[in-house]
Formats: structure tokens, C-alpha cells, sequence
């Protein structure tokens, strides 16, 4: 019972506590010089998997296309084929029969805390914000991730769930760096980090930084006073930036560095901001300092700005129908998503939670039903690219995952039905075409180190 | 001459609001005396769907619902054709009526965190049937709930009540009609620090509860018999509050999690056998179920709840629902609190049907599924033959949906508590309307 009847008594309390519903960031490569060299590079290495072929299921490739009796071909850890029945099963292939089941490309979760906020959720897991400073540009959520957390296997087994964005909190107007990973456990956080991603800078608006940080007696503790104290951190940054462009600089900024990794287009900016009022000012900070917002996380009033967010390129990432728990989710409605997309905005579904993880089909789902009874029709296929091929790009790693592409990582999802049916489950996942959760088989159900020798231990779950 | 202009400001706003919400319940639809017809219907008893069925309504309540009911001439007929028809769903305990918007404080009484009493503490005084919440609940297809505080000062919560979800109020169905205490960490954080002291806190508060029922009148504590206890901990509110507890005319509802806990509140009902016990949480269920089942103790438990969240939950799976049904447990679905709001009732019980198609996983079957977010709740409170299910004689609560009302795409589209038709429109549904189309108009959004 993560969020369950334990919290029946303690759920208030979690919604006013500083870790209640924040987090984001993302960070970036490597290269030359000592601020650009990752020293902690992902030692990631896909687990070896078999030419698999999944024939005859409807497909769903993640960009808005939809395959009937469709074949998926799986080798060397990539798709190598996408296509109808009469694309052809070479020799040497496992084929699995997918009559009446579906395929999606590995469901992505742009904004989880898994890792962060670990189950158990005691105190000695809380380590997702470090709510000691408005602005801590300096931290990295990968240097808090606990891979062990049992919240990763439910993720990949009842959610279909291959890719997440681990984000900081969001106490903090500035949360620090995010990180990508393969949700395949690891004995370190290195070895679940995604090649290549960039990373996001979590950035926060709102009541939680100014609440936490007003109920300290500082700044900020309005909203005039969340921008003016990341306004101030920009004007520092664009001249860190310069100083370092020049090779002036005298003493190296932890903080500063990711600022201005931003600033140079290399990290990408998750900003969590519920109101729409709120985004419309963010968006002109973001042009008074020059760096792009890749998305605004549990923006529920993104509808009020579809328009807005379209004409800048901006992703909203949002839950499906959350409402009314804080005053700036009060406006929440469940036709946010299916407006957005009405006006050419770009959605995605993402959670916030180690329960919600596991049901964004379901989210998705929910979301796309709501526009429908108001006259907006959204195809299945396009849904299914609110969790997949929207959220890659957002995390600028659509060139590896996202959709069924020739070339690209075989992570991919055999569903027992149609993925947006309550009724339907993850039957098989693979992540870069190794097959890491096999419904039939408890072999291939992960199991944490935290849960072995415990009650439940190798239990559905 | 500020208050008059305020007034007329109150006024005003009013009347804005008044004709959607006319329009909405507009006299398209019968109401009291009505059937439908054609509509697949589900009883809310865990019996299957009925395909091509009829409910017939009359006077506000059910007189029938099936495969071959006659409808009356002069009865109104509403086509269900392709359409689903069922109870209203039912929560047992949520926090509907006593917040607005949970994290702002001022709007939210379902806790008293340095409030004088506890157990004495009488949710119905404050249950306001306007909240918003309520109304957006009734748009799900809830009609009853349970309405519990939440501890915050005792490990007593305090006395639930049960509503309606209909749309002019009062609301209010059954005031103090359970006393909610906890007793697994949450309780040992509020006893002082172990479940040792929260124990130790129950056993005297029911005992002083008992002396108190015994007292003669006029008589102080200690003086109608020498031996008898002089001092008490409880108020005097809080003891009076526990006597129909103590006497098994109100209900308790124990939140625990753990197996342990879960023998341990058994084992109290052992102790004092007039004790009506509810078990709500029982995150580790599965793993006494035969215990519970024998004790025939009802649960009210989380559907999806997988993760070792405390150290009471390290054998939380979603199985544990359909695993406790199977050994024969009474259990409704519970945990609507938090982010987990009512609304959810329907979607978390077509995960446990669709949990049911994995291998070695335990879910429910579609009418039990129902059945946890109808009648089951409906008896846990102690209401069962007044709502829950589609049975004749039973309040006329029902729901027409636009498909199968377990799925996800499916939702309420006409709403019957008592018969009574009611209205959909909240503040969600007018925003929708307001922001069709993102741009202003002619004139600003707020004039819209």
C-alpha cells in the first residue's frame, strides 16, 4: 500500500510536506573540456536477447501509426522490422504468435521519483530535494538513486514501463539534474543510466517552492518572488557562461556549470508549473535569458494555453485527470490532454508516482475518453504516442527509443489486449530486445534486493 | 454601504451558476417514476451483467431489474440501448464533505491536529454537501459514501457518518455511524511512540467507555462500587462516544496493515465480543485470510496497492483483494483518500477483472468487481438494504454509463439518487465548456 489506507491517516500530511508531488532535471555530454566530461558516464549494457518476431498482433509503433496483424522483428538488440503480415520472418527467429494481443514501443515516464523516494517510503529514503536552498542547480538525482527500489519492477511488469526520467523535487525552484535510465535493475545507478541522454535541469513554479521556503521566514515566499530569485540565478549564470566560454574562469561553479549547460542548449529544462498564467511568465524568462523549455511538467491548466504552448514547441506533461488536491491543481480538468492535442500542442502522460507508473496506458486512456465525449476523436495510435515517442523527444532521446523504427533500441510491449482497456496487461517486455518480464514465466519477473527473504518476496505484485 | 454591494455580488454569482446547472437537469429526463429498457444491466449483488435488461423505478425506489421486467403504461421509458445500467457506486470511507481542496488548510476539516477530543469528534456537523468535490464525485457515478475523519491528535479518528451524493443536499444519511481508530504505525506514532502504547490506549478507553455505560446516575467515577477505577484519561465526550462501541451498537473501523496487526485486532474481538469490528487497510490480508474470514470481519481494502510502502505493507500486492475474496472475506473496495479520490471506484475495480488474466495473480470476477464499489461498501456501513444494488425495495440509485462502467473510456452520462434525477455540471465540466476553444473572444474568457 504505497499511497494506500497506511496513508489514509498520513496523506494531508505528505500533500504539505516539501516532498509532496515535485521533482525534475535532465543533464548533459561529454568532451573536451573538464566541465563537459561526465565522471560519471553510464556503464549501461543491454542484456543479450534472442531474434524474436511478434507476428499477427495489432502494432502501434508509437508515432501515431497503427499496423494490423502486424510483424515486429527484434535482433541484436535492435528493431530491425516493422511492418504487415507480409513483411517476411527470416530463419533463426523466435517467433511469438500475437493474435488478438498488441505492441507498443517500452512505455517512457517522463517524471518519476523512482530511486529518489524509494519504497519504503521512510525518512531514510527520502532523498529527493534538497530543500536546503531555493535554487540547487548543483545536486544530481543520480547521486541519490537507489537502484534497488521496488518500485522499478512494478513499473516494468504491471506498466510496461522501460525508460523513466528520474527528477529532484521541486522544493526548489532550481531542483538540480535529472537523469535518464533503462529501467533494468543494476547493482549501480550508472549501470540503469540510458546512453546518450542528455540531461534536464529541474526547474519549479509555484506553491511548493514558495511554501517551503516562506515557511523558513525566506525568500521566496511569493510567486513575485519564485521568478525574481531564478531571474537573479540567470543573470549569474549568463555571466559564468561567458566567462567560461572565454577561459576566465577562475574557480569552478558545481551549480553554474549546469546553468550554463542550459544556457548552451546542452541540458534540457523540466519545469514543473501547474497554472497557465504561470508557464506564460516562464516562457518569457526563458527568452529574457535565452535557454528552451523541453517541457512543463503536471500542467494542468496547459488547455487554458494551448495555443501558447504550441506557437513555442513546448511538451505538456501531464497526469490524465488528477484534481483539486492544491489550490493550482484546482483547475484541473480531464479534457486538458485531449484539448492540447486538439490544438496541435505536443502531450504526454506522465505520472509523478510509483502507483500512477504502472497504469499510463490506463492514464492515457482516460484522457483521450474525456475528449471524446466532447467531440474531439483521437486515434489509438496517436495515444499511445503521448507515452512513447512524445515523451522520447521531450527527453531528447528519440533518435534511440520511442517507436518501432528500423535501427532503433529494441525496447518494446506485448500486451493481452488493447493497452487502453482497464482489462489489458503487459504480457512481455523487452528492453533493447533482451526480454526482462515474462508474464507466464516468474523467472523473468525482477525481484529487488530489498524484498529478498521478506514477506512477499517473488510475489505477483 | 459595502456588505449590501457584497450581497449583491453573492447574488449575482448565483445566478450565474443557476442556469447551467437547470439546463443540465432538464425535463428531458423522468425522474421518481421512470425505466429503462434495453440496457445491459448489472445488479451490484457480484452476479453478471444481464444483457437486453430493464429497471424499472418507481416512487424513488427499485421495483425491478432484469432480463423480463414488464414496464407499467405510463411509466416513462428512457432507451438504454447500448448503454449500461447500475448502482450508484458507493466508497466507504473518503473524505467528502469536509474539504474543499485538500493541501488548503482552511477548507479542510477531516483532521484536528490539537483538537481537545477524539473519539467523541462528530464528522456530521461539519459535512457541507456543496464541497466540490462532492459534486465532481457524483459525476463518476458515486451516490453514498462514507464520510471518515482522519486521526491527527488520538489514535481515535472519530465518529463517520454517511451521506448521499445528491445534488441539494443536506446530504447527511446516518450521522455517527462508525468510530475509526488506528492502531498500526500510525497509531503507535499517535499512542506515543510504539503499538504497544496505542494498545494499551484501546484497551482503556473501551474499559472506561464500559464503566461510564454502567454508571449510575448523579454518581461521580469510583463511587458506585469500591474497587472501581476513579481515574480517566478519555474526556468525558470522547468515553460517552466509545459506549456504543463498547456496546456493539456502532461499528469500529481499526486501520491496520500488517498480518500481525491484523491478528492482533482479531484477537481483540475476541476480548471484547460485542466489539462490530471493520478491519480498513489490511495491506497484508492475504496472508491471514483465513483468519479473517473465520472471524467474519469485513475489510475495506486498497485495490492496486503493490508496493512495500512501510515496513506494515512488505507483502502489498495487488492480489490481495481477490486472494482475501477467495478464502471467503467480505471485502469492499477502499482507500479512496488522498490522490486516490472516489472517483477512481470504477477503474480500480476493472483492474482487479483484467489482474485476473495474469498467471499466478488473484482478481475478482466483473460482478464481484461491481460488487466492491456497490453493495459491499453498502453493507460494511450498515446500509445494505437501503442502497447499494439494483435489488427491489432498494433507493433508487441508479447510473446510466455509455459502456461497460469498469473500463476506462467509459463514464456516468444520466445520475438517479432516490430517483431523483441529478446534475452533472461541476466546476470541471464548466471550464470544459468555457476553454473549448483556447483564444478569447469577442469578449474575454469570463464572459463566457
Amino acid at each position: 500500500m504505497g499511497r494506500t489506507a497506511a496513508h489514509v491517516l498520513a496523506g494531508l500530511a505528505l500533500l504539505a510536506s516539501p516532498m509532496a508531488g515535485m521533482a525534475e532535471t535532465k543533464s548533459a555530454p561529454a568532451a573536451a573540456p573538464m566541465w563537459q566530461k561526465n565522471p560519471y558516464p553510464s556503464t549501461y549494457k543491454p542484456y543479450p536477447g534472442e531474434p524474436t518476431a511478434i507476428v499477427g498482433a495489432t502494432v502501434f509503433d508509437g508515432t501515431g501509426g497503427e499496423i494490423p496483424n502486424g510483424t515486429v522483428l527484434l535482433q541484436g538488440g535492435k528493431v530491425v522490422g516493422v511492418g504487415d503480415a507480409r513483411l517476411a520472418v527470416p530463419d533463426g527467429y523466435r517467433r511469438i504468435d500475437g493474435t488478438g494481443k498488441f505492441v507498443t514501443p517500452g512505455v517512457i515516464d517522463i517524471h518519476s521519483h523512482l530511486g529518489v523516494y524509494g519504497s519504503p517510503a521512510v525518512q531514510a529514503h527520502s532523498d529527493g530535494n534538497e530543500a536546503t536552498s531555493p535554487t540547487t542547480p548543483q545536486v544530481w538525482a543520480e547521486h541519490s538513486v537507489w537502484p534497488q527500489d521496488p518500485g522499478f519492477s512494478r513499473a516494468l511488469t504491471n506498466g510496461g514501463v522501460t525508460t523513466m526520467q528520474i527528477l529532484p523535487g521541486s522544493a526548489n525552484l532550481i531542483g538540480g539534474r535529472s537523469v535518464v535510465l533503462k529501467n533494468v535493475y543494476a547493482r549501480t545507478a550508472q549501470a540503469m543510466k540510458f546512453p546518450g541522454a542528455p540531461y534536464g535541469m529541474k526547474m519549479a513554479c509555484g506553491e511548493n517552492p514558495k511554501r517551503v521556503y516562506g515557511g523558513k521566514g525566506q525568500m521566496p515566499s511569493t510567486r513575485m518572488g519564485n521568478l525574481a530569485v531564478d531571474r537573479q540565478a540567470w543573470i549569474k549564470a549568463a555571466e559564468y557562461r561567458k566567462k567560461r566560454a572565454e577561459g576566465k574562469l577562475t574557480e569552478r561553479d558545481l551549480a553554474m556549470d549546469t546553468m550554463a549547460d542550459v544556457l548552451d542548449g546542452k541540458i534540457l529544462v523540466q519545469n514543473h508549473c501547474y497554472r497557465a498564467d504561470e508557464m506564460a511568465q516562464v516562457i518569457d524568462m526563458s527568452k529574457e535569458f535565452g535557454y528552451k523549455v523541453s517541457a512543463f511538467h503536471h500542467a494542468v491548466e496547459a488547455y487554458k494555453i494551448a495555443d501558447l504552448l504550441r506557437d513555442n514547441g513546448i511538451c505538456a506533461a501531464i497526469w490524465a485527470d488528477w484534481w483539486g488536491f492544491k489550490m493550482e491543481a484546482f483547475d484541473a480538468i480531464p479534457e486538458n490532454a485531449a484539448l492540447l492535442a486538439d490544438a496541435g500542442a505536443c502531450v504526454i502522460i506522465h505520472s509523478d508516482d510509483a502507483n500512477g507508473i504502472q497504469r499510463l496506458n490506463q492514464e492515457a486512456a482516460k484522457a483521450r475518453a474525456a475528449g471524446k465525449r466532447m467531440g474531439i476523436i483521437i486515434p489509438d495510435g496517436e495515444v499511445i504516442r503521448w507515452i512513447t515517442l512524445n515523451p522520447a523527444r521531450a527527453l531528447g532521446i528519440d533518435k534511440q527509443t520511442g517507436s518501432l523504427a528500423q535501427g532503433k533500441m529494441g525496447d518494446v510491449v506485448l500486451w493481452n489486449g488493447n493497452p487502453l482497456s482497464v482489462y489489458s496487461r503487459p504480457e512481455k517486455v523487452w528492453i533493447d530486445g533482451a526480454l526482462l518480464y515474462d508474464m507466464a514465466d516468474p523467472k523473468r519477473r525482477p525481484v529487488s534486493d530489498f524484498e529478498l527473504g521478506l514477506p512477499g518476496e517473488g510475489d505477483v505484485k | 454601504m459595502k456588505r449590501p454591494s457584497l450581497l449583491l455580488g453573492a447574488l449575482l454569482l448565483a445566478g450565474t451558476a443557476l442556469p447551467a446547472r437547470a439546463a443540465e437537469a432538464s425535463a428531458t429526463l423522468p425522474s421518481g417514476d421512470f425505466a429503462v429498457t434495453g440496457a445491459t444491466i448489472a445488479i451490484g449483488d457480484g452476479s453478471a451483467p444481464i444483457p437486453g435488461g430493464t429497471v424499472l423505478v418507481r416512487g424513488g425506489k427499485i421495483v425491478a431489474a432484469g432480463k423480463d421486467v414488464s414496464v407499467p403504461a405510463g411509466v416513462p421509458v428512457i432507451d438504454g440501448t447500448g448503454k449500461w445500467v447500475t448502482p450508484g457506486l458507493v466508497t466507504a470511507m473518503t473524505d467528502l464533505g469536509l474539504v474543499d481542496v485538500g493541501a488548503v488548510d482552511e477548507s479542510n476539516d477531516s483532521s484536528a491536529g490539537t483538537a481537545r477530543f477524539s473519539a467523541g469528534l462528530d464528522v456530521s456537523l461539519a459535512i457541507d454537501s456543496d464541497a466540490p468535490p462532492v459534486a465532481v464525485s457524483r459525476a463518476s457515478g458515486i451516490t453514498r459514501a462514507g464520510v471518515a475523519p482522519i486521526a491527527a491528535n488520538a489514535i481515535f479518528a472519530g465518529q463517520g457518518a454517511v451521506i448521499d451524493l445528491a445534488q441539494d443536499g443536506p446530504g447527511i444519511m446516518q450521522p455517527r455511524a462508525f468510530q475509526l481508530v488506528e492502531l498500526g504505525e500510525r497509531g503507535a506514532d499517535l499512542a506515543g511512540g510504539s503499538r504497544v502504547a496505542a494498545q494499551a490506549l484501546l484497551r482503556n478507553a473501551l474499559r472506561e467507555a464500559r464503566d461510564l455505560a454502567q454508571r449510575k446516575p448523579g454518581k461521580a467515577a469510583g463511587q458506585d462500587a469500591p474497587g472501581q477505577p476513579t481515574d480517566a484519561l478519555l474526556t468525558r465526550v470522547d468515553a460517552a462516544a466509545l459506549i456504543p462501541v463498547v456496546m456493539g451498537k456502532q461499528p469500529l473501523f481499526v486501520h491496520v496493515e500488517r498480518a500481525a496487526d491484523i491478528r492482533g485486532v482479531l484477537a481483540l474481538g475476541k476480548e471484547f465480543p460485542a466489539l462490530r469490528l471493520v478491519i480498513v487497510g489490511a495491506g497484508e490480508g492475504w496472508r491471514v485470510a483465513g483468519e479473517i474470514a473465520a472471524a467474519k470481519v469485513p475489510v475495506l481494502a486498497s485495490a492496486l496497492a503493490d508496493l512495500p510502502g512501510s515496513f506494515e505493507t512488505l507483502a502489498a500486492t495487488q492480489s490481495n483483494v481477490g486472494r482475501m475474496t477467495a478464502a471467503g472475506v467480505k471485502v469492499a473496495l477502499g482507500g479512496f483518500y488522498d490522490l486516490d479520490q472516489p472517483r477512481y471506484a470504477a477503474q480500480f475495480a476493472g483492474n482487479l477483472v483484467g489482474l485476473s488474466r495474469v498467471p499466478g495473480a488473484a482478481g475478482l470476477n466483473w460482478g464481484q468487481a461491481l460488487a466492491s464499489i456497490t453493495s459491499i461498501p453498502a453493507e460494511i456501513l450498515g446500509e445494505g438494504a437501503k442502497f447499494g444494488s439494483l435489488k427491489p425495495g432498494l433507493s433508487a440509485d441508479v447510473v446510466i454509463w455509455d459502456g461497460d462502467p469498469l473500463e476506462v473510456a467509459s463514464a456516468p452520462i444520466t445520475i438517479y439518487v432516490d430517483g431523483k434525477l441529478q446534475s452533472l455540471v461541476n466546476h470541471q465540466s464548466r471550464l470544459r465548456q468555457r476553454y473549448r476553444h483556447p483564444g478569447e473572444g469577442a469578449l474575454p474568457k469570463a464572459y463566457e
